[in-house]
């Protein structure tokens, strides 16, 4: 038969040797292999207080975006939520009053705004569908919770911080995105 | 007043010698489990324990509390009486092993001399022995008594295991006492420590190794921890058992391992030998003092190369644990014991 590859090795049935049946040289060969890892270096990283940098394109925690003046920029048209191959997202939309320019961007915006990040996949295509770039993934992970509610995050959680207000905290929360 | 013909003094240097080398090798074995968990990690390029205290220092408390928060599951199927001696009694006899071995020369306080050891008896390594394989019983009754088929199969596994261990070890150590002519283990550390005396090792290096593979036997220690085979016994022999039941016997291993590190140290090492300085040339404190140290270092060099063992080599199969327990060590063991005792005739010159 033809050897499907170059690395094929005939099977060696000779018996062992009386150096191999002693067992001691290979078991101090061992010894030394796993004596030596004492002095290798080791790659775990210490998470609470050290973290591991994440690409600039990973797809973490999603953020609700604000314009240059602070303005939501979502109007809740819903792309996103037809986008979400998980269906993770709801919304419910508002009209916005006489008073109120300076927090919404447009007439309409997103009263109620909640992803459920059991569901989210974080593929990021309701980052892609907004037309108002009004939504990312940010550079962050949901943290655990201790029950399923917990996972539901509202406008309360994903709005960025005001970047007129709070502007270290926006920075923050902005990440390295541009 | 008769009474005061009793050495009292006696009795109770004796009884702080005992508190303090028990509570001692109760420390030391609580360390002993950190000292597994780090030296495995750091063979794996891990970290290991390091979130409880400064450099995880406090992980043995931890690990002990959690053991004595856990709840106290005794099988309703099982021998109850049976169930509790188990771990009980592999405790004590590991603990009762400590009783001979020599952990120094002797201190004085207010002109009196102490002995660091709590009985010398002329016995002591026969002694030894018997307690060993007392604590076979510990594993045997737990095994039984937790009315498991796994657990009694460990602990068959376990019983013959040590068994047949014992033979080749005490077949190796055969070839010590003949050199020595004693079986105390003071007069053989003496032995080894007389001016111009080498230590054991050099006249016994095949015994030593026999000694050792055995030892690692007896303490159920990787290549041979065959009884807790969890791959085909689930748990091993404390299957069934739970809260400080269960860190009893994970203890009475450690213990195990450090009193037979202390033998093998006294037996082929020298005991609380230092190489290459006269004791006998230093105030007897502070040679006692020294001695109790070199001892110490040496069991914690034992008791890394057992880890260091452990974390290498996989465990062997029954079959082969018991071809090599019997076709392999007794015959080098009594091969030795004959080289030995014919070197020991001719040196005689009979």
């Amino acid at each position: 038969m033809q050897a499907l590859t170059n690395r094929a090795q005939e099977v060696s049935r000779k018996p062992m040797t009386f150096m191999e049946r002693l067992y001691i040289p290979s078991i101090l060969k061992g010894m030394a292999i796993t004596f030596s890892h004492i002095f290798k270096k080791q790659p775990t990283i210490r998470y609470p207080e050290q973290k591991r940098e994440f690409s600039p394109v990973f797809r973490g925690l999603h953020v609700l975006n604000r314009d240059e003046e602070g303005r939501e920029r979502c109007t809740a048209c819903g792309l996103c939520a037809v986008a979400c191959p998980a269906e993770a997202i709801t919304m419910e939309a508002a009209e916005r009053e006489v008073g109120q320019e300076n927090l919404y961007r447009e007439e309409k915006y997103a009263a109620k705004y909640e992803i459920n990040m059991l569901r989210c996949i974080f593929c990021g295509l309701c980052e892609e569908a907004c037309p108002k770039d009004a939504i990312y993934l940010s550079e962050t992970f949901a943290p655990a919770n201790f029950t399923r509610t917990g996972f539901i995050y509202g406008k309360d959680h994903l709005l960025i911080p005001n970047p007129v207000t709070e502007p270290e905290a926006y920075a923050a929360a902005k990440g390295q995105r541009n | 007043m008769t009474l005061l013909a009793v050495d009292w003094l006696l009795i109770i240097e004796k009884l702080v010698l005992i508190a303090i080398i028990v509570f001692a090798s109760l420390g030391i074995a609580l360390y002993t489990t950190f000292a597994e968990r780090k030296v495995a990690a750091v063979l794996q390029d891990r970290p290991g324990p390091n979130r409880a205290g400064p450099f995880g220092l406090l992980q043995p408390f931890a690990d002990g509390l959690k053991l004595i928060m856990k709840e106290e599951i005794i099988p309703t199927s099982s021998n109850k009486a049976l169930f509790v001696l188990g771990p009980g009694l592999a405790m004590t006899a590991a603990l009762m092993t400590c009783s001979v071995i020599p952990w120094s020369s002797h201190i004085e306080i207010f002109d009196r001399k102490i002995d660091l050891q709590i009985a010398d008896i002329n016995i002591g390594i026969l002694y030894i022995f018997g307690v060993v394989s007392m604590g076979v019983y510990g594993m045997m009754i737990g095994g039984w008594a937790s009315n498991n088929k796994f657990s009694l199969m460990a602990a068959l596994r376990g019983a013959s295991q040590a068994i047949s261990y014992e033979l080749a070890m005490g077949l190796s150590l055969i070839a010590v006492l003949m050199l020595s002519g004693s079986l105390s283990l003071k007069t053989i550390v003496d032995g080894q420590m007389a001016a111009g005396g080498y230590w054991n090792i050099v006249y016994q290096p095949l015994g030593f190794i026999i000694f050792f593979v055995c030892a690692l036997a007896e303490c159920n220690r990787t290549p041979f921890d065959l009884p807790e085979a969890e791959n085909e016994l689930n748990f091993g022999y404390h299957q069934e058992y739970s809260s400080m039941k269960l860190g009893f016997y994970l203890f009475s291993e450690y213990i195990n391992m450090i009193m037979s590190s202390a033998v093998m140290a006294s037996l082929y090492f020298g005991g609380f030998d230092v190489p290459f300085l006269d004791e006998s040339t230093l105030a007897p404190n502070i040679a006692a003092l020294i001695g109790v140290a070199a001892l110490l270092t040496k069991i914690a060099i034992f008791i890394f190369v057992f880890m260091w063992i452990r974390w290498t080599v996989p465990r062997f199969r029954y079959d082969q644990l018991m071809n090599l327990g019997w076709k392999t060590m007794i015959p080098l063991a009594l091969f030795n014991m004959l080289v030995t005792g014919a070197l020991i005739l001719l040196k005689a010159g009979v």
